[in-house]
């Protein structure tokens, strides 16, 4: 069941560590769809480990999510209990891995977006999440140093792998503004501490993101029609066959260890 | 009751379980160690976020302890301060190269990402040559980059500075 919107705002903290916990679960299912399907062995297993690195923040994440909520959830009721309405994520990190210029370009702009956010919430004034910021920062700088390379190796590449990133980042751009939206429940978790500067994130953003793309021979595409609806629960037809399969073992068996 | 030091001593002897020729006290994960009675609390910080491995050091460390006498054993997970690899001391990193892994540089704490920052090359742990090149930030875990030595022609996994 989607959770009743007055209950969001009721308790914006959880809404908000959802928020970052369900960015990082989609996505980091999404990656793990790729293994064994990527087209070289090492970056099969690049792949694998980013989306490793992905669902454990997001385990540390909906854990604290789970306890500011109070309702005896933990990280895997919340991950595998939840259906598509009441997950969220932005848009961008549920759209299908297409082709492996689709997949990089996503992580690219998302990576990017991550490691910024990371490091302004270190030193926010609520110690937990600050303590997983910290430690995400680190990891995440990796995965934006290898989809930077890639998207230059891909653009600046051949006929081929230059039409198809292209391609890859006219089709996702819409989805880019999302994540630097802010609403009723950031203002409200940046009265307890925890205030994020989205403007300068999006031009810290802006920077590093036209920088890759100038050396990747890319164009940025305009801005328009913004796609937006994730935060609140509004998804595109992408997330409900992910999470079909993705929750499908633990409804099976509710429960179950191993 | 074992003293603080014999607990020390005991998880001296509780191997990485990826990397089985440094301990978990030398990998740097344990931060502290608290006895009461005959109850033991470990407080240990995770290597990487996801990695699988933490939770097999978790289960090796209670194992360890308990059949050393310890009645109960507590691992209690901290994330902050964050694990660093300059936490791996000089004996562990000189472990690491025999065993055929190239020790970690100096973490990198500052900055955002550039493409073109230069990055120093890693030493060959066979022959010690410079002329090596990176292959994939990502090895067989997490914590591993993969190399090639030009000089010798090994292929080698690099403990990545972290």
């Amino acid at each position: 069941m989607a959770a009743p919107r007055h209950t969001a705002v009721a308790n914006p903290l959880a809404e908000y560590l959802q928020r970052l916990g369900d960015d990082r679960l989609v996505l980091g299912h999404r990656l793990s769809e790729w293994c064994g399907h990527a087209p070289i062995l090492e970056e099969d297993i690049a792949l694998s480990n980013m989306a490793l690195d992905l669902i454990g923040h997001a385990t540390s994440i909906l854990a604290l999510a789970g306890a500011v909520e109070g309702q005896g959830r933990d990280e895997d009721a919340l991950a595998f209990f939840r259906d598509g309405t009441a997950f969220r994520n932005a848009l961008l990190v549920e759209q299908p891995n297409g082709d492996f210029a689709v997949t990089l370009v996503r992580q690219f702009l998302f990576d990017a977006y991550s490691v910024l956010l990371w490091d302004q919430l270190s030193h926010c004034g609520h110690e937990g999440l600050a303590a997983i910021a910290a430690k995400s920062l680190k990891e995440d700088k990796y995965h934006l140093r290898h989809s930077s390379e890639w998207v230059v190796r891909l653009g600046d590449g051949t006929d081929e792998s230059h039409a198809r990133t292209q391609r890859a980042l006219d089709t996702l751009w819409k989805y880019t503004a999302e994540l630097f939206e802010r609403d009723a429940v950031d203002d409200a978790v940046a009265a307890m501490g925890i205030a994020v500067d989205t403007a300068a994130l999006r031009s810290l953003w802006d920077g590093l993101v036209n920088d890759v793309l100038q050396r990747a021979t890319l164009t940025r595409p305009p801005e328009t029609g913004p796609r937006r609806g994730g935060r609140t629960g509004r998804h595109s037809e992408h997330l409900g066959h992910m999470l079909a399969t993705m929750q499908s073992v633990a409804r099976a068996h509710p429960g179950a260890r191993w | 009751m074992l003293t603080r030091d014999e607990v020390f001593g005991v998880l001296q002897t509780v191997p990485d379980p990826e990397v089985p020729v440094i301990s978990v006290v030398e990998l740097g994960v344990v931060r502290d160690v608290e006895i009461t009675g005959r109850h033991i609390t470990v407080t240990m910080t995770p290597t990487y976020s996801g990695c699988p491995a933490m939770r097999e050091m978790e289960a090796d460390v209670k194992a360890a302890l308990l059949s050393r006498g310890a009645d109960s054993v507590e691992v209690r997970m901290v994330l902050t301060p964050a694990w660093t690899t300059d936490w791996i001391g000089p004996d562990a990193r000189e472990k690491l190269r025999r065993y055929g892994i190239a020790p970690p540089g100096k973490a990198d704490t500052g900055g955002f990402v550039t493409l073109t920052r230069a990055r120093p090359a890693v030493p060959c742990p066979f022959c010690g040559s410079a002329e090596t090149r990176l292959q994939s930030e990502f090895g067989s875990t997490a914590c591993k980059a993969i190399h090639t030595c030009s000089a010798c022609g090994s292929p080698f996994d690099e403990f990545k500075a972290h």
